[in-house]
């Protein structure tokens, strides 16, 4: 699909917070392991050091992480910056490279 | 044509602000769980992190902030793209029955979140 940059800015937004939806559980069940015993913060970290566990942790904060930056966009845009059409075209790009730096150093982070 | 009955604040206005204020305070808790993530817990500092009052309320606004931001947002989503003009009848059934299964979802979310916090 040829559609405009901000386009996908927005498209990305909304897949991505559809996508954290359901991520959260994830998030919710490791906090409940981290706090109900030792035994099961242990064994949260034994899980969370599998490959895979590694990939699903990634994959929700790299979703987590284009959310909420191309939500700091809208509430910039909302106090009144950026809402000219170049303003809107810049914007979109700032967010997706902020966003894949911070993915990227997420991966790091994990890895 | 879709209706606000199913719209978190029955009103567009109140929905818009609510996302935004929800947002930041989402904003705030990721930063603030992220910091303290980054520095390094083990399971006795973590667990003396959440027995206290003020991180157990914050922890509390940012869930409540969720469920809501959660609503607004999807709401958003289904009512764009699962319409009737879009579909037909089809449209509005798929519609409010993945609305009640989200909804749902994020009642499940709040109180084991309000298990997770108070009941350890």
């Amino acid at each position: 699909m040829r559609l405009p940059i901000t386009a996908w800015a927005s498209i990305t937004h909304r897949a991505s917070g559809v996508f954290i939806f359901v991520g959260m559980a994830v998030l919710i069940w490791a906090l409940d392991a981290s706090l109900r015993s030792p035994e099961s913060f242990y064994s949260l970290q034994q899980c969370l050091s599998a490959p895979l566990a590694k990939i699903v942790i990634w994959a929700v904060l790299a979703g987590l992480i284009y959310h909420t930056v191309a939500g700091v966009r809208h509430l910039i845009m909302d106090i009144g910056i950026g809402e000219s059409l170049e303003g809107g075209v810049l914007g979109a790009r700032l967010v997706f490279a902020l966003s894949a730096v911070l993915m990227v150093l997420a991966g790091v982070w994990i890895w | 044509m879709v209706t606000a009955v199913t719209s978190f604040g029955r009103s567009g206005v109140s929905d818009w602000l609510v996302q935004r204020v929800s947002g930041v305070i989402l904003l705030a808790y990721f930063l603030f769980i992220g910091y303290v993530v980054l520095t390094g817990v083990d399971y006795l500092s973590w667990k003396a992190l959440f027995a206290q009052t003020w991180v157990r309320i914050f922890s509390l606004m940012a869930l409540l902030s969720l469920a809501a931001h959660a609503w607004i947002g999807l709401w958003s989503v289904l009512t764009d793209y699962l319409t009737e003009r879009l579909m037909g009848k089809t449209g509005t059934v798929l519609r409010i029955t993945l609305q009640l299964l989200i909804d749902i979802t994020i009642f499940v979310y709040v109180v084991w979140g309000v298990q997770i916090l108070w009941g350890y």
